[in-house]
């Protein structure tokens, strides 16, 4: 398992722990039943707060991406197949958005994205 | 809830200076972090919670007893490091540990030799011929080997430098894996805090100015910059603190949404670190001018 923060990102050091914890379940890096790090040891390893740190497990669990077991620690949850290819989709989108954007701040037009696309959906 | 130590409406009065009801609360397996600049009565309020000091008015409550009535119980469940030497200057390490040792029912002297050892200290050498970062090293051995439940450090970390400053970090962290523990402390090196602390409490002038999660606080405050051009009678008042110069100004606001309502994009938004909090809180409006 492997988790950067970093200190100079706008994005809260919690917010950038549940993503790229997130990220590893979406990605099955992280399956069901999977044991994560205690929140004691992980501020330790990170060098941030328990607080911190605890908030990026609550926000997880909220989420449905975890559990937590009194005295046993947090696990992947299990996750609804449906909702996690609902999620997944999301995130596609979300990326997509970004796309878009950054496109059009460079003045590109819809034709010369689909051809960029095309040719990396070939290639990757 | 249980805090595992709980200040209320503390008061003391000094001929020119009073600690002015100060409240604050931990919870045991957290770490507080306790600043201010020099002089705002952080020594002070240590003191008076070790009963070093006589209050003169409000509680003070330690794993949930009078700090007084209990106060050899307490003691034993402290580990307390000191900002000034108190050791005595002529014996040896370990001839001093030797007279603190019986003093806590839960001395651990494994533990007392494995930090000389990790602290790289000769235990043979007299207290008096050590640096002032040796010296802060042993008083810390003392305070981590008797098992203790609270951690109480004034300015533990000054006159030590940052490879070693690291190492307390990581040791801090060690005790804190008990979820039963707390730590607090007092410092005026505001890196430190920035990683390790749960919660700030920070005091100016004896009073307490904010006492919240260290989150919390770092997400309710911005440093904001810009021309002057900026500035009238009224933006200036939406600072808590502020630094103009010819070329610009730099301020601290906790209403981020004021801020951006008035100047929009007109301005530089940043993070505000612990240190701009506390310099600007304490500094206020200053306009700097050519010598």
């Amino acid at each position: 398992m492997k988790i950067i923060i970093s200190n100079s990102s706008d994005e809260p050091i919690y917010e950038q722990i549940s993503k790229q914890i997130k990220g590893m379940i979406l990605k099955g890096e992280l399956k069901e039943g999977d044991l994560l790090p205690s929140i004691r040891g992980l501020a330790r390893d990170l060098q941030i707060s328990v607080i911190t740190t605890k908030r990026a497990y609550d926000e997880l669990e909220k989420e449905g991406f975890i559990e937590t077991v009194q005295g046993k620690g947090s696990f992947v949850a299990a996750q609804n197949k449906e909702l996690m290819k609902e999620k997944k989709l999301k995130i596609i989108e979300e990326k997509l958005v970004e796309v878009v954007e950054e496109s059009k701040l460079l003045g590109l037009s819809y034709e010369e994205i689909e051809e960029m696309l095309k040719i990396l959906f070939e290639e990757v | 809830m249980d805090y595992i130590l709980e200040v209320k409406d503390l008061r003391k009065e000094f001929k020119n200076f009073t600690i002015d009801d100060i409240s604050f609360k931990l919870e045991p397996g957290y770490i507080m972090g306790f600043i201010g600049p020099n002089g705002a009565g952080k020594s002070t309020t240590i003191k008076l919670i070790m009963n070093l000091l006589k209050k003169d008015g409000g509680e003070i409550k330690i794993f949930g007893k009078d700090h007084v009535k209990y106060e050899k119980e307490i003691k034993d469940r402290i580990g307390f490091v000191y900002d000034e030497n108190y050791y005595y200057e002529d014996l040896t390490i370990n001839q001093m540990k030797s007279i603190v040792a019986p003093f806590y029912s839960r001395w651990d002297n494994n533990q007392f030799n494995y930090y000389i050892k990790e602290f790289d200290l000769n235990p043979r050498v007299k207290i008096k011929t050590l640096s002032k970062g040796m010296k802060m090293k042993f008083s810390l051995a003392i305070a981590l080997s008797h098992h203790a439940d609270l951690i109480i450090m004034d300015e533990p970390t000054s006159g030590l430098d940052p490879v070693f400053r690291r190492e307390i970090l990581d040791i801090l962290y060690n005790i804190i894996q008990d979820d039963t523990k707390s730590i607090f402390f007092s410092t005026h090196i505001t890196t430190d805090l920035e990683k390790i602390a749960d919660y700030i409490t920070f005091i100016n002038e004896g009073k307490v100015v904010f006492s919240k999660s260290k989150d919390e606080i770092l997400e309710s405050y911005a440093i904001v910059k810009g021309g002057t051009d900026l500035l009238d009678e009224n933006t200036r008042k939406q600072f808590i603190g502020l630094r103009e110069t010819k070329v610009g100004f730099e301020g601290l606001t906790d209403n981020l949404n004021n801020i951006k309502s008035t100047f929009g994009n007109k301005v530089l938004i940043e993070k505000a670190s612990l240190e701009d909090i506390m310099v600007y809180s304490v500094r206020g409006k200053e306009y700097v001018r050519d010598y």
